[in-house]
This record gives structure tokens, C-alpha cells and sequence, in this order.
């Protein structure tokens, strides 16, 4: 297909087919696809899995009542840095599944594996021959039952962040980038046909590249990016994520309750001409901070990012970004920056 | 692989017309255009300004990175396309035609020490494997 590749966490990735900023405005106004099988599904079993996840994770697990339903959540470590960001799918009472990052899975499963011990009778099985599809875009939901039409019953009626078993495809509405869409996890042998389906009905491949300006212009954070271990998901715009208030005990709650934190992510739009990239000091009137992932968006046609900064710092204020010799201009705005195609920064 | 045969070009991906007039025009080579992708942001020097050989002159910025432009050789700064800055997808689309400055060589001769197409090519034969 003419892509260029790059390695990814070991992975040969394609970062874009053709032009980037191509394949961003084909998601934004009609369906694109992501090769996304890099990302690991892992099935947890046993009696006591709802149990084992509301102490291994930061979301509140009660909120899975319905199956099929599917929530964001982190994953800390004691002192409250997280570990991984990932969804949790909510199947059967004994039957969870959790889909991670590439660059972290191994570290995640040997996590879960030490935490497990005090669970009798679960089991974490990696499901690495399954692939993983991302068909997204304001006609992604109507491409995928053109290309598969038996699917259209099962999944028509899911809301956002609802997934149900169509076999052999598992479908999630889903996603990466701000759009509507599902994400489809199916056994590898038969991704290549259904990759095949859809690009008979007119769905084009998209790269990880304008898999990053995407999700980057719909707000979501990167892991090893936006944030990791050394910081707490409070510091990480990710506070909506984290069930402080509740009685349960989970992992790195303790430390999250003790922590005072001088920072959080903001949201950047340069005023002046250039690029803001990771990485760049920010200098701000109640201290520094930096750039956490910064690119051009190209629904905008401005450079955005997402910054850790001083907490005190309001919505409209100017700031200064170091880039290269010069200091040039950026406003703190809310993120996300765009949803569904439209802006929402003025 | 697109390398004109009338220009002179550097291993960092330059390339260089002798002017009718002395001067020099430098871009980037196809080449180059195509490993960074969509260009975003082009970042031109001052007019005026003394440049030694590899020098940071100009910044390109595409999607996925920001990339310097050295001065091929020595010289002084005596034009920028501003077209170029206004439309920086136009080194995309022709990049052979989009120069971002100009130099007015400290030392005509200079030119003669670049490489020439065939062995560029086979620098960017050599980076591909």
C-alpha cells in the first residue's frame, strides 16, 4: 500500500500510507481504518473478577453492571504513578475483558499476575492472536455493516462505550480519535479479509501517524507520553477517571489521598507561526511547566498541545513556549480541542 | 527517485541552483520532502545574515518533526521565499521549485565541493539500507 513503516514498541507500524494530513481529514469526514493489533486483549476469568479489578483499578468498577459495557480507567502503582491507561470490557460476572498498551503489556500482565495471587481461581489469558481493527469516522459505523452486514443487528444499537460479541468479531463503539466508530477485536487469521471488506466499501487505511494528530485534537492522553509512572493521573487531566470519593480500596488510592499537586494538563493553541512539540518548556506567571505531546492539528490549521502547567493558571491566559532560540506565544484553552469533526475552541 | 541533474546537493539533503546572477538557491531534495512528510511550518533565515558551510540556516517543520536546512556553503543571506513560508505544502508538491534562500556565495568556487546528482543518489542509496 505504499506505507511508510516504523518500529513501534517492536511492532512494524505504517506511519502514514500517503499524506497525513490526508488521512486526518478522511477520518474527520468519512471512515478511515487502524491496523491497531499492537494493543493486547486480556481476558480475566474467575468468581472473583470484579473484586480483583476494584482493587486494581482507579475507575469504579461497580459502574459495569451491563454486559457489554465498557469503561476507561488507569491502572496506578502504589504511589499512585500510573502504570497504564487501558479499557476494561464488562462480559459475564466471571469474565472481564482488558485491552492494553503495546509498549506496556508485558509489564501490565506481570502487574495483574502479582496482584492475582490473593483472588483464588482467576486467570489472565493474553489473547495475542486476536487483531485488532479501528473503523472510525462520522460513516465508519455504516462502512462496517456495509462490509460485513450480518453485524449491523448485533452492534446498530450500541451506545458509545457499549460493546457486544458478534462472532468471531467482538465490537466496541468505541475509540481513538473523537469520532464515532467502533473498534473491532477478531482473530488475526481473519483481519486480513475484513480489512479487505472494508476497503472494497471505500474505508481507507490511516497511519499511526494521524493516529496521533487525532487523538491529540479529541484530547485523549498518550501513555509514556502525557503521562507514566512518574506522575499521578490527577497531574494528567485524567481526575474525571478517578473514583477518589468512594469506600473501596485500590491501588495507589492511599497515596493519591496524601498527594498535594501543583500541576495538571492544560490545553495549548499557538498564536504565533510554528509548531509546538513535546517536550518545550512552558513559562507561565506561576512557573514553568512543558509540553507534553504538541503537533499541528490539522482540522485547525494551528498548533496545539497538551501541557503539564502550575495549577493556578486560568482558561484564556497567555503563556510562553521555548521553541528553538525564540519564546513564542500559546493560549491555555479547555480540551478536547475538536469532537465530531467540529472545533471547539472558537 | 527525482534528482535533477543541473543542481548540486549535500549530504544533508539540500540542494543548490547557481543563479544566472552568482547567487545560489537552496531547498530540499525530493528526497528529504518525502521522509518528513506534510510540511506544516518553514522557519526562513534573515536577510543579511553571514552563514558559514552547515550552518543552521532555515527550519522545516512537517507533521511528525522539526528539520534543520544547513547552508550549503558559506556566504550571505540575500533572499527568502516568502511564498514558502506561506505555503509550505508547495515543497511538497514541488520540491525542486520551492527554495527557501538564497546566498550570495563568500566564495564562488565553493560550489564546486557539493555533490552532484549521481553522488547524491547514492547517498540516499546508502541510507536506505
Amino acid at each position: 500500500m505504499g506505507a511508510k513503516m516504523v518500529d513501534f514498541s517492536g511492532w512494524d507500524m505504517p506511519i502514514h500510507y500517503g499524506s497525513q494530513i490526508e488521512e486526518h481529514h478522511q477520518v474527520r469526514r468519512d471512515a478511515g481504518m487502524f491496523d491497531v493489533s499492537h494493543m493486547l486483549a486480556i481476558d480475566l476469568e474467575g468468581p472473583l473478577a470484579r473484586e480483583f479489578l476494584s482493587h486494581l483499578l482507579a475507575n469504579n468498577v461497580s459502574r459495569l453492571q451491563m454486559p457489554g459495557k465498557a469503561m476507561y480507567s488507569c491502572m496506578l502503582n502504589q504511589q499512585g504513578g500510573v502504570l497504564d491507561d487501558l479499557i476494561v470490557y464488562y462480559l459475564r460476572e466471571d469474565w472481564f475483558r482488558i485491552v492494553v498498551n503495546a509498549a506496556t503489556c508485558d509489564k501490565d500482565l506481570a502487574w495483574m499476575q502479582a496482584q492475582a495471587k490473593s483472588y483464588p481461581g482467576l486467570t489472565l489469558s493474553p489473547r495475542r492472536e486476536m487483531a485488532i481493527v479501528a473503523v472510525q469516522g462520522p460513516h465508519a459505523r455504516e462502512k462496517v455493516w456495509q462490509a460485513v452486514p450480518e453485524m449491523r443487528l448485533v452492534t446498530e444499537l450500541l451506545k458509545p462505550f457499549q460493546a457486544a460479541e458478534c462472532a468471531p468479531y467482538f465490537v466496541g463503539r468505541t475509540g481513538y480519535t473523537g469520532e464515532d466508530g467502533f473498534e473491532i477485536i477478531l482473530p488475526a487469521m481473519q483481519a486480513p479479509a475484513f480489512w479487505q471488506a472494508l476497503s472494497a466499501v471505500g474505508v481507507k487505511p490511516i497511519g499511526l501517524g494521524a493516529r496521533d494528530t487525532l487523538r491529540l485534537e479529541a484530547g485523549m492522553n498518550l501513555y509514556g507520553q502525557d503521562m507514566d509512572e512518574s506522575v499521578s493521573p490527577l497531574e494528567s487531566g485524567l481526575a474525571w477517571t478517578v473514583d477518589l470519593g468512594a469506600e473501596r480500596d485500590f491501588i495507589g488510592k492511599a497515596a493519591l489521598k496524601e498527594q498535594v499537586l501543583a500541576r495538571d494538563l492544560f490545553g495549548l493553541v499557538l498564536l504565533d507561526k510554528g509548531v509546538l512539540r513535546s517536550h518545550q518548556a512552558v513559562n507561565t506567571a506561576y512557573g514553568a511547566g512543558e509540553i507534553t505531546s504538541g503537533s499541528f492539528a490539522p482540522t485547525l490549521d494551528k498548533s496545539i498541545a497538551l501541557a503539564r502547567l502550575p495549577k493556578q493558571i486560568a482558561i484564556g491566559e497567555t503563556v510562553q513556549v521555548a521553541v528553538r532560540d525564540k519564546w513564542l506565544s500559546a493560549k491555555v484553552v479547555k480540551y478536547p480541542f475538536v469532537r465530531n469533526g467540529k472545533s471547539l475552541i472558537g | 527517485m527525482t534528482i535533477p541533474s543541473d543542481l548540486k546537493y549535500t549530504k544533508s539533503h539540500e540542494w543548490v541552483r547557481v543563479e544566472a546572477d552568482g547567487t545560489v538557491s537552496v531547498g530540499i531534495t525530493h528526497h528529504a520532502q518525502d521522509l518528513l512528510g506534510d510540511m506544516v511550518y518553514v522557519e526562513t533565515p534573515s536577510i543579511g545574515r553571514q552563514v558559514a558551510a552547515g550552518a543552521e540556516c532555515a527550519v522545516v517543520e512537517s507533521v511528525k518533526a522539526a528539520s534543520d536546512v544547513y547552508a550549503p556553503i558559506a556566504g550571505e543571506v540575500v533572499a527568502v521565499n516568502a511564498e514558502v513560508s506561506d505555503a509550505p505544502e508547495k515543497i511538497n508538491q514541488d520540491p525542486y521549485g520551492a527554495w527557501m534562500f538564497k546566498l550570495k556565495p563568500a566564495n564562488a568556487a565553493d560550489v564546486n565541493g557539493l555533490l552532484d546528482a549521481a553522488a547524491y543518489q547514492a547517498v540516499v542509496e546508502s541510507e536506505a539500507h
